[in-house]
């Protein structure tokens, strides 16, 4: 049994951080994670993915080979649109933001950054269960822009679906946060798990 | 909870790649650790450093990689376990001092970490190192898991004492970049007795007898490498295809094994020690097979090896089909993937797969999916430098361009940095080229030319060519684009910082200074202010000689960190004009700050709340002053 989770967004969006905090659950629920993660020249405004593997005794390599995405979770709704058509199958799970990053070259007036509605619809058609979510507000609400990495874990962690509960996450931001930033994300993982 | 200075830890814990590589290091109770930055190999010399709080390990970052590993190589040459990590460019700027101090060889245990990136994700080409211990006549050993990664790096240390030659570790961003679980051992003795003997001497005289020995000793290496378990046979007895495989590619292998149920038709020879290779273990699985096809990353390295063995083979193993980078079945260039892997998979045993891989292609969807631009940092210093360079360029009149170098102001090559930057290569070459460009006036060149490159990237490998430009008096016009930091791989300290590595206290290395010493015109500006600095650019294109200007800021990433910028920015509606003003959206077009949005049904610009640092320089770009900054 093999669950296969890319996490989207741009970089800077705390895409890595949400992986490890998965990974950790994982481990520390006894499971094992394989994670591919990206970084790099993407950290400077590009797209951004993690593959996060986890499995109760299987090999795996770091890469979620194309179409077998089980979960996409979409900090940014570009981004889950263009993971959504390499890596996600009617089958997939898919939880995302709506709230736009633009990119520089939409500002710019060379492309035209299709209408929230048009991703909606679009992810809609192509997965078995969308959840559209304004996180953003959710996370301003709680100080800052950088916790939506930390709510959308919290709404995944509802989902019956997914092998790993908000208690083992909750337990796992330990592994990653420092203590001072600690409490605020467990608020996060809370709000999310409420959102759905 | 796990602490990678832990003497040892029941049950497994969630390692990096980099972080396992480091690991092992520690378990094989390494001594001496140096690098120099660079995606991917940087978490390992982090980590090692975060170890060094606890245990009486060295750990530095170098000012260059050649630094770092003749560094390492004097603690081997005094007894010590050394390791010296880097990225693959890296392997380039040691490699003079590795073809000879193979011949010379080593004394503890020294192991060289190369982390390739195949598909350049974070560099500037894909070259495959591997072929550097072909060329330096050294083991090279190739980790597919985390697990591996640290275990292989563990042995690499003994391998390398039982034929007192370097041992190199390949990893791959792949690797290097993913998590897994890992079981750890136990710590290694921190043997603290550094003495050079000096009745032995570590030099390449006579040459051809000093090749012998290492001839010698690789061929110790084969045979220890003949019963090594990092190399394994998995699948049928007789199968009908045989992938011959390392890294990360053997577990793109499996999965395409197991998602195409060819497990029982396929064998998977999974090689970990890939110089010399295991000719036996070879030799058996080459005698069982017909068609053999080669997975790996980058290079045909494996492939042409085998390839040699068999053709040596052939009474034995008799006419192989081989399948590969040669045949056109695996691609030359760009990374593996498990995707790749089942399509080819699929074509040789003529499977209908692919339908299920893929989600039905949409149009519209595929025209949703808009291109996402790199950029500069909201608040970047360097799109501020790059905005008064282009300003000034354009202002000469003489078509001027850029030399461009590494860093994250490469970047200037694209929109972001206006597309001045004309030509980027390696560490320190922008100033090589800028020497040259300097002396061509003779030959009716006549285009100005600036040379641009970061504080880190100055301390590597700009000053041999800034010395170069003052004795053979070229023309060139360097513009240090300071802002304090290795910023592009993550804010490692340099000698211009006033902290090493592991924390103590060091006087930071001035720029200006250095170029006082040796008589070079020095400017500091900030490049924030856009007047200044363009003036001071026009002013010095017009000067002849070597000049060097600083436009010195801190990286806004880190200014963030230190509390961020002082402004509140904000849009002043009745003074934008919108279409009718004549500046064609300006701000957003040209200027691209991702802090600022076209908003095209209102015609208007907006600061996008979540991404504007409030730096404010984008305030002196609008005609119409319509974008306004506030004190906080």
């Amino acid at each position: 049994m093999v669950t296969n989770l890319i996490i989207t967004g741009v970089g800077g969006q705390g895409n890595v951080m949400a992986s490890q905090i998965v990974g950790y659950a994982a481990v520390n629920a006894g499971l094992k994670v394989f994670i591919g993660e990206t970084f790099g020249l993407s950290q400077r405004g590009g797209p951004v993915m993690s593959h996060v593997r986890i499995t109760d005794n299987d090999m795996l390599g770091p890469l979620i080979p194309n179409g077998k995405a089980d979960f996409i979770l979409g900090i940014e709704p570009l981004e889950t649109l263009r993971v959504m058509k390499e890596f996600g199958n009617r089958n997939s799970i898919v939880i995302t933001n709506s709230r736009p990053i633009y990119p520089i070259n939409v500002t710019a007036g060379e492309n035209l950054y299709p209408r929230q509605e048009n991703i909606r619809k679009l992810l809609e058609q192509q997965c078995q269960k969308l959840h559209w979510l304004d996180l953003t507000k959710s996370a301003l609400n709680l100080g800052s822009s950088i916790l939506l990495n930390v709510i959308l874990l919290g709404t995944l962690s509802k989902l019956e679906e997914f092998p790993l509960n908000k208690v083992t996450l909750f337990e796992a931001l330990k592994n990653v946060m420092p203590p001072a930033k600690l409490a605020i994300n467990q608020q996060a993982l809370e709000v999310g798990f409420n959102c759905v | 909870m796990f602490k990678i200075s832990c003497d040892s830890y029941e049950g497994e814990v969630l390692l990096q790649g980099n972080q396992a590589i480091a690991r092992g290091a520690l378990e094989a109770g390494v001594l001496f650790c140096t690098g120099y930055p660079g995606n991917p190999s940087s978490e390992i010399i982090e980590t090692l450093a975060k170890a060094s709080e606890d245990l009486p390990i060295y750990v530095e970052w170098s000012i260059n990689e050649k630094v770092a590993f003749e560094s390492a190589t004097a603690a081997s040459f005094a007894g010590c376990r050394g390791i010296s990590c880097m990225k693959q460019n890296g392997v380039n700027v040691i490699s003079d001092f590795l073809t000879n101090l193979t011949l010379s060889g080593t004394n503890g245990g020294l192991v060289l970490v190369v982390c390739d990136d195949p598909a350049g994700i974070s560099s500037t080409n894909e070259e495959d190192s591997r072929m550097f211990s072909k060329l330096a006549g050294i083991p090279l050993l190739e980790p597919s898991t985390p697990q591996e990664a640290l275990e292989m790096t563990k042995w690499a240390f003994e391998l390398s004492e039982s034929i007192l030659n370097v041992v190199m570790v390949r990893s791959v961003s792949r690797l290097s970049h993913s998590r897994s679980n890992v079981s750890v051992g136990k710590l290694g003795d921190f043997k603290n007795d550094a003495r050079f003997d000096t009745n032995i001497a570590y030099h390449t005289f006579p040459v051809i007898q000093k090749h012998q020995v290492r001839n010698e000793k690789l061929k110790k290496a084969l045979k220890i490498n003949n019963e090594s378990h990092f190399n394994f046979y998995k699948g049928p007895e007789i199968p009908e295809l045989l992938i011959v495989t390392s890294g990360c590619s053997y577990l793109y292998s499996m999965e395409a094994l197991k998602i195409l149920e060819l497990e029982s038709k396929v064998g998977l020879l999974k090689l970990g020690t890939t110089h010399p290779l295991p000719e036996e273990l070879i030799r058996k699985h080459l005698i069982s097979a017909e068609n053999i096809l080669f997975a790996e990353e980058i290079d045909a390295f494996i492939e042409d090896s085998v390839k040699a063995l068999a053709s040596d083979l052939i009474d034995v193993i008799g006419v192989k089909r081989f399948f590969g980078k040669a045949s056109g079945h695996i691609p030359t260039c760009g990374e593996l993937s498990p995707t790749v892997l089942i399509s080819l998979l699929a074509d040789i045993f003529n499977l209908e797969y692919g339908k299920e891989v893929k989600t039905e292609p949409e149009n519209a969807l595929d025209a949703a999916l808009i291109p996402r631009e790199f950029g500069f940092c909201p608040g970047c210093p360097h799109r501020a430098s790059y905005y008064a360079i282009q300003m000034a360029l354009k202002l000469d009149g003489r078509n001027g361009f850029v030399s461009g170098d590494i860093g994250c102001y490469t970047l200037g090559i694209w929109p972001s940095g206006f597309n001045q930057v004309k030509s980027v290569h390696a560490m320190g070459s922008g100033l090589g080229l800028a020497n040259g460009y300097g002396k061509l006036t003779q030959f009716g060149f006549n285009q100005p030319v600036i040379t641009v490159c970061g504080d880190s990237t100055f301390f590597h490998a700009g000053l041999p060519p800034l010395l170069n430009a003052k004795f053979n008096q070229s023309d060139i016009f360097l513009i240090i684009l300071d802002n304090s930091a290795t910023a592009m791989t993550g804010f490692q300290p340099h000698p211009g910082s006033d902290c090493t590595l592991m924390g103590v206290k060091t006087d930071p290395i001035n720029i200006e200074r250095i170029c006082q010493s040796i008589d070079i015109d020095v400017i500091t500006v900030d490049p924030y202010d856009f007047k200044l600095s363009i003036h001071t650019i026009l002013s010095l294109l017009e000067k002849s000689g070597p000049k060097v200007l600083i436009l010195k800021r801190n990286c806004a990433l880190v200014q963030n960190k230190k509390g961020g910028f002082e402004y509140k920015i904000s849009v002043d509606n009745d003074r934008c004009l919108s279409d009718s003003c004549g500046c064609n959206q300006y701000c957003t077009r040209i200027f691209r700050c991702p802090g600022l949005i076209w908003d095209s049904d209102e015609g208007n610009v907006k600061i996008d709340e979540v991404l504007c640092v409030g730096c404010g320089i984008c305030s002196q770009v609008c005609p119409q002053n319509a974008i306004k900054k506030s004190i906080l």
